[in-house]
Parts: structure tokens; C-alpha cells; sequence
């Protein structure tokens, strides 16, 4: 019965009749399980390129070793080899809270491991970057997801916490135009209509980023996050790299005063205001546009191609970033210097660990999840529209579950 | 004298208490009246202690400046301040006039068979969660107040009127998240003006219509003002419900901490400031200034219910006759 409704549920969103908050809808009505509905998701996510093989005995052999930093810089191949890794299954409680934007793959990767490890128990919150951070600092969780990381101040407070980037995050600009099925902006551009000085869409500066493409002469609106968010903050580092003036008058963080437009609450909230208002603009996470067909703009990159979002163009986004990853990954990686087809508003979403944990048990059973999640984990959480993290990064960020110690004696060992 | 056998009769009623247990009564419904006094207390420690950063640095003028950026940590509560109190007045404006009328109807001009469902259709009102208001806001109601009166009266009245002005084709802004609010708290203002109405006693009617009053005459002239305490103190309940909605006002004001001369234009209110801020504030500055807008949030309701309470008692003393 629940089988065959699945099915049919998966069927509906596969054919684009269902976005994902009605099959979020729907499937709380048939009273399945949260579980069950990510899976759910997860399994309409993959669509036809076979959904997650993840135990570790199958994974696939022949890929790049870990310690393999020299390797080729593609940005998409396939994930680091575990080979016959196997998660140690200790008995034992895991809390984490924070970033909302993380959650889905959370969620979904805390189901899967748990068949690979039954012992462990996985509770992720999802509470918002900000009280995430606060509840790791005051130690009330044993890790946070965070998509803005740690400021100076609070490195303070909590020494040596250690940032492993667990997912990439592309963030789409979504707008309301009819007729114009196909819209393409620059930095510039983008930067002065959310600064209010491009107030109209026939305005010479987006005329010239879409030759001979007709557009109307609606006034824009502009429509951002009302919440604080790690959207926010990736969109508004964007802006700052491309604009001396953003960067001057507006500046960037989760939260900014904007200077123009109307604030929407979360993804839906601001999907809600372009979809409802002629000639708005705004941005959301590319998994919700994309599962809700929203129209999304192509951006100029620094190597001067549009480029559109999408898994590939921001993994290559990370890519680009390689020799300017700083040794503890707090990187904003916006308008990436190289690479033609990197999509160029996009960033990390950080797990934050402690460098050394009172409980053996729990330092063992943190450092083989996250990296299991961030090796394993991508291929689950692609299906969720995340992109992959490069092997480059996967690279620097085992030597830092390396790091992980608890009385004194390193946790984790990654296998050859 | 009489204070004398009040003490004597106190006296004998504790000793009856004693004897019959209603001490243990006493004690544990006392305890719980004690709750709430703590209660409040630990929520103004708790605001006023989480405020303290904020406090120090912006003082006064927190409530006196309009810059809110967490980016250069300048934060200032006016737009916010401004925001929920015009909202909320515009709210009662609209709801106070209405909620009265449908009192009146239901009690003195409604058949009896109507006055059943009407008046329960009434109290469903305010059983709707917040987030369906805000819904319908954004989904039924702002499609058509763009359509049929904020985009004709901006491009009319608008032009002279600088309340009215445009540009309208966002739709969200402080009339609608106004008007939103009216239907909110229209159910508490029409429900205790109409148990209020209820309970006016015939004699007063029959006073009026022994003079030869029309229908008219005697609802404006013996039922309002017999009532007119508890209008006023189911006025003032809608009112505090309007200052502190967080829902359906983040949902359909457009929340941007600005203050605009036209009410088309989106605007915020403490509320929704605060809830969608906090859970992602990232400095201890940024938190620590939501929190002291809660504060002054706090006090606003304080005083909007003291105001309330004055209205009140003059309006016993001098209107009811009673």
C-alpha cells in the first residue's frame, strides 16, 4: 500500500507535476515517516542515473587515493575511493544543530549511516547557522552545521574548532519576466539592480549582457531574504567581490541592510514575491528553484562566460578555488578567478568538529560519519541537488578528521 | 464598624479553612497566581540581562535611529517601533468600527435564527492559525488589493497624497499587513462587545422606547454607552494581539526595516524582525539588539495596556451610569 504510494509519489515529481513542498504535503498525509520522505527524495532526486550505492564494500574501486593532492583538477570526477572502509558502529549519541540549508542531506545521510553503523545515533537540528554556532560554542551539541563560518571573535571562544565543508551550495537568481525565457546578467549588472541604480529591465546595462534579446520595460523589484540566512551571505559576498560600491555601501553577511526591494520569508517567501510580482528578481538555494521550475538566470563568470547553476558548474565553481584555499577551509568561494564554465554565486556549508572530544566513543563515531558523508555521503546528497565537493577539497579536509583527538590520541585514520 | 466585622468574619474564615483543608487550596492556588508573577518577572530578567550589550552600546538612541545593519553593527528600533504601531493602529481602525457592528447586529437587529451561525462564523475567525492568514494574505488578498485599490488610488490619489504614493507592484507593505491584522483581531473586539451588549439591562432599552426612541436611538443612546467599559477593553485586547502578531505580518509586510511616508511601501514591525533575525544572528551584538527590541516591544504592549486600563476606568466613571 505505502509501497505503491511512494511510486506514484516519485512518478509525480519525476514528471515535474509535484514540487517538492507537495510531496512533502502529500506525503504527510499518507503518514509516512520523515525518513521515508527523504528517501523518498532522495529517490526522485537520482531520476534514472542509479540512486546511491553507499555501503562502502561496493563502492567503486579505481579512483584517485586521498593523499593524491597532485591529481588532475576535475572538479567532477568521481568521489575518493573508501575501499573496504567500514564505519567503527560504537554505542553512542550524536547531537548537532544549525544550518537549516543543510538539513535535507543531514537528514538523509543520518538514515543511510545508520544501516551502516546501528550503534550510532545521529540527531541533527536544524536551528539556523547563528544558533547553531552557539549552542557548538557553549558545547551543547557535538557538532554544528553552519553555512557562515566562524567569525574571529567566535574562533575565540571555541579554539581550534575545525571547518569540514560537507556540501556545495549553489545560490540561483530567479526573476519574473514574461516572454524572456532566457535571462543573462554580469556582477555589475546583478549588483547595481539590487542597489537600486538599474531600476528598469530595458536598461542599456542588462541590454548589453543579452544581445538581441527583447525586453520589457517592467521597473524591477527587487526581492531578498527577510531571514538571516547562508543564502544571504553567499549572495552578498558575491556582490561585494563584483562591486566596490556594494562592497562600501551594503557589504556582506547573513543579514545587510539592503537598499532596495522587499524581504521574503525563507526560500518559499521569496520564490512567493518574484513569482507573484511582474519584473521581480530575487535569489534562492538552486534545489528549490529547480524542484519548483522556477526561471534562473545565467551569470557572467570571471573567465567572462554565462554560465547557468547547475552540480557541474559549481563544483567546478570549488575547483577554481584550489590554490586560494586557505589551511583551515573558512573560504567564501564567489567569483572564482578561473575556469570557463564555473558558475560563480556559490559556497561551502561547513560541519564544525572539535579538535579534541572528552568521549573516545564519540570523537570515532563524528570523524567516521563526516567522512563518510563527505565521500560516500556526495553521491546521497547529490541526489539532492548539492553539488559534490572537489577530491582537492576532500583531500585537505581528511587531514583535518585526522586532527580529531580525544584523550590525547588522534581518532581517525583514512584508509589507503 | 464595618471594617470591624469584616475582621471579625475574616478571622472565623481562616479558622474554617484550617479545619477543612481549603488551606492546602489556598496555599496551591496561590502558588500558581505566584507563577505568573515570576513568570513575568524572569521574562523582563531574561530580556533585560540578554539586552545588555546592546544597552550599553546604542542606549536611547536605539529606540530614536533607523539604521538596522548587522553588517557595521548599527542597529536602530524606529522603523520597527514605527512599523508595528502603525500597523496595529491601522488594524484597529478598520477592526474597532466593524467588530462593534457586528455586536450590535447579533444582539439587537439579527433574527434569531441567524444569530447562532453568524456568531459562531465570527469566533471560527479567530480560531484560524496565523500562517493561513498570512497565506491567504499573499495568495488571495494582495492580488486583488493591487488590482483594485492600491494600484487606482496610487495613480489618483497617490499622486497628491504622499500616504497613497506609489510604486504599488510589489503588493506587500503596511496596509495590507494592516488590513490582515484587522481581520485577525476582528473576532476578540466583535465577541466581547457582544457579550458586553448582552448583558446591558433591559430596563435601559425599555426606558429609551418608553420615550419613544427609534431602534437607532436606543443602541446609540442606551446600549453603547452602558457598554462602552468593555468596547473599549475588547478594543484594547484586539490591539495587543495586533502588536504582538509575528506570522501573518512577516508573512505580507515585506519586512524591510524602513520607514516609508506611503503605506503601499513594505515596512516591519518588532515582531517579525525579531523572529526572523534571531535564529541566525551572528554576532552577540546583532542578537543582543533583537533582544532589546523585544524588550521595547515589551514595553509597548505595557503601555498600550495601561492606556487601555485609564480608558477604562474613566470611561466606567463618567459613561456607564451604573
Amino acid at each position: 500500500m505505502q509501497e505503491s504510494n511512494e511510486t506514484l509519489l516519485i512518478r509525480d515529481v519525476l514528471s515535474g507535476r509535484l514540487s517538492r513542498r507537495q510531496l512533502f504535503r502529500k506525503a504527510g498525509m499518507l503518514g509516512l515517516s520523515v525518513p521515508a520522505i527523504a528517501a523518498l527524495l532522495a529517490a526522485c532526486g537520482g531520476g534514472n542515473d542509479s540512486t546511491t550505492t553507499s555501503t562502502s564494500s561496493t563502492a567503486s574501486s579505481s579512483t584517485t587515493a586521498p593523499s593524491g593532492t597532485g591529481g588532475s583538477p576535475s572538479a567532477s570526477g568521481s568521489p575518493i575511493s573508501t575501499g573496504n572502509w567500514k564505519p567503527r558502529d560504537v554505542k553512542v549519541n550524536l547531537t548537532g544543530s544549525g544550518s537549516s540549508f543543510v538539513d535535507p542531506a543531514m537528514q538523509l545521510w543520518i538514515e543511510k549511516y545508520k544501516k551502516l553503523a546501528p550503534h550510532v545515533t545521529i540527531n541533527y537540528q536544524s536551528v539556523g547557522s547563528g544558533q547553531g554556532k552557539k549552542d557548538f560554542i557553549g558545547k551543547v551539541t557535538d557538532f554544528a552545521g553552519t553555512d557562515a563560518f566562524m567569525t574571529d571573535e567566535e574562533l575565540k571562544q571555541a579554539p581550534g574548532s575545525l571547518h569540514i565543508p560537507v556540501v556545495l551550495g549553489p545560490v540561483a537568481m530567479t526573476y519574473n519576466l514574461s516572454g524572456v525565457s532566457k535571462l543573462q546578467l554580469s556582477g555589475p549588472t546583478l549588483a547595481n539592480i539590487f542597489l537600486g541604480k538599474i531600476t528598469s529591465w530595458n536598461d542599456d546595462a542588462i541590454k548589453a549582457d543579452n544581445p538581441g534579446a527583447s525586453l520589457p520595460g517592467d521597473s524591477i523589484t527587487v526581492v531578498h531574504r527577510s531571514d538571516g540566512s547562508g543564502t544571504s551571505a553567499i549572495f552578498t559576498n558575491y556582490l561585494s567581490k563584483v562591486s566596490d560600491e556594494w562592497k562600501s555601501q551594503v557589504g556582506f553577511g547573513t543579514a545587510v541592510q539592503w537598499p532596495v526591494g522587499i524581504g521574503g520569508e525563507k526560500n518559499p517567501g521569496v520564490a512567493a514575491g518574484v513569482q507573484q510580482t511582474p519584473g521581480a528578481i530575487g535569489y534562492v538555494e538552486l534545489a528549490y528553484a529547480s524542484v519548483n521550475n522556477l526561471p534562473i538566470a545565467s551569470i557572467k563568470n570571471a573567465a567572462g562566460s554565462y554560465v547557468a547553476p547547475s552540480l557541474d558548474s559549481t563544483s567546478a565553481a570549488a575547483a577554481g578555488f584550489l590554490n586560494d584555499l586557505p589551511d583551515d577551509l573558512r573560504v567564501f568561494i564567489t567569483n572564482p578567478p578561473k575556469g570557463e564554465t564555473s558558475y560563480p554565486i556559490t559556497g561551502f556549508s561547513w560541519v564544525l568538529l572539535r579538535p579534541s572530544y572528552d568521549d573516545e566513543a564519540k570523537a570515532q563515531a563524528l570523524t567516521d560519519f563526516c567522512y563518510w558523508a563527505i565521500t560516500t555521503g556526495q553521491e546521497v546528497s547529490k541526489t539532492l541537488e548539492y553539488a559534490p565537493l572537489p577530491n582537492e577539497v576532500l583531500a585537505i579536509e581528511i587531514k583535518k578528521l585526522e586532527q580529531v583527538q580525544a584523550g590525547g590520541a588522534a581518532v581517525f585514520q583514512a584508509p589507503m | 464598624m464595618r471594617t470591624e466585622i469584616q475582621t471579625v468574619s475574616r478571622r472565623s474564615r481562616l479558622g474554617r479553612q484550617l479545619q477543612h483543608g481549603d488551606l492546602i487550596f489556598w496555599i496551591v492556588a496561590l502558588l500558581f497566581a505566584v507563577l505568573v508573577v515570576v513568570l513575568l518577572a524572569a521574562i523582563i530578567g531574561v530580556t533585560w540581562h540578554g539586552s545588555a550589550v546592546a544597552r550599553h552600546a546604542f542606549g536611547w538612541q536605539f529606540l530614536t535611529t533607523s539604521s538596522w545593519n548587522p553588517v557595521n553593527g548599527q542597529f536602530g528600533a524606529l522603523p520597527a517601533i514605527y512599523g508595528t504601531i502603525v500597523s496595529s493602529i491601522i488594524a484597529l481602525l478598520f477592526a474597532a468600527p466593524l467588530g462593534v457592528m457586528i455586536a450590535v447586529f447579533l444582539n439587537a437587529l439579527c433574527p434569531m435564527k441567524l444569530r447562532m451561525p453568524i456568531g459562531m462564523m465570527v469566533e471560527l475567525l479567530a480560531a484560524i492559525p496565523s500562517v493561513v492568514y498570512g497565506m491567504w494574505g499573499i495568495f488571495v488578498f494582495i492580488p486583488f488589493f493591487r488590482s483594485y485599490i492600491s494600484t487606482p488610488l496610487s495613480k489618483t490619489v497617490g499622486s497628491a497624497v504622499p500616504l497613497f504614493a506609489g510604486p504599488v507592484n510589489v503588493g506587500r507593505g503596511m496596509l495590507v499587513a494592516g488590513i490582515i491584522l484587522a481581520i485577525m483581531i476582528l473576532p476578540t473586539i466583535a465577541a466581547i462587545s457582544r457579550d458586553v451588549l448582552a448583558v446591558v439591562p433591559n430596563s435601559q432599552r425599555e426606558a429609551m422606547l418608553a420615550l419613544g426612541a427609534t431602534r437607532w436611538e436606543v443602541i446609540r443612546h442606551a446600549e453603547l454607552p452602558y457598554a462602552r467599559a468593555g468596547i473599549v477593553g475588547g478594543m484594547m485586547l484586539g490591539l495587543g494581539r495586533a502588536l504582538g502578531e509575528t506570522m501573518a505580518a512577516t508573512m505580507v509586510i515585506g519586512n524591510t526595516p524602513k520607514i516609508h511616508a506611503s503605506l503601499f511601501q513594505p515596512a516591519t514591525t518588532a515582531a517579525s524582525l525579531i523572529a526572523s533575525q534571531l535564529p541566525n544572528a551572528n554576532t552577540d551584538l546583532h542578537s543582543s539588539a533583537l533582544i532589546y527590541l523585544a524588550l521595547v516591544l515589551f514595553l509597548i504592549t505595557l503601555v498600550a495596556n495601561s492606556i487601555a486600563r485609564a480608558l477604562v476606568w474613566r470611561v466606567s466613571r463618567t459613561g456607564s451610569g451604573a
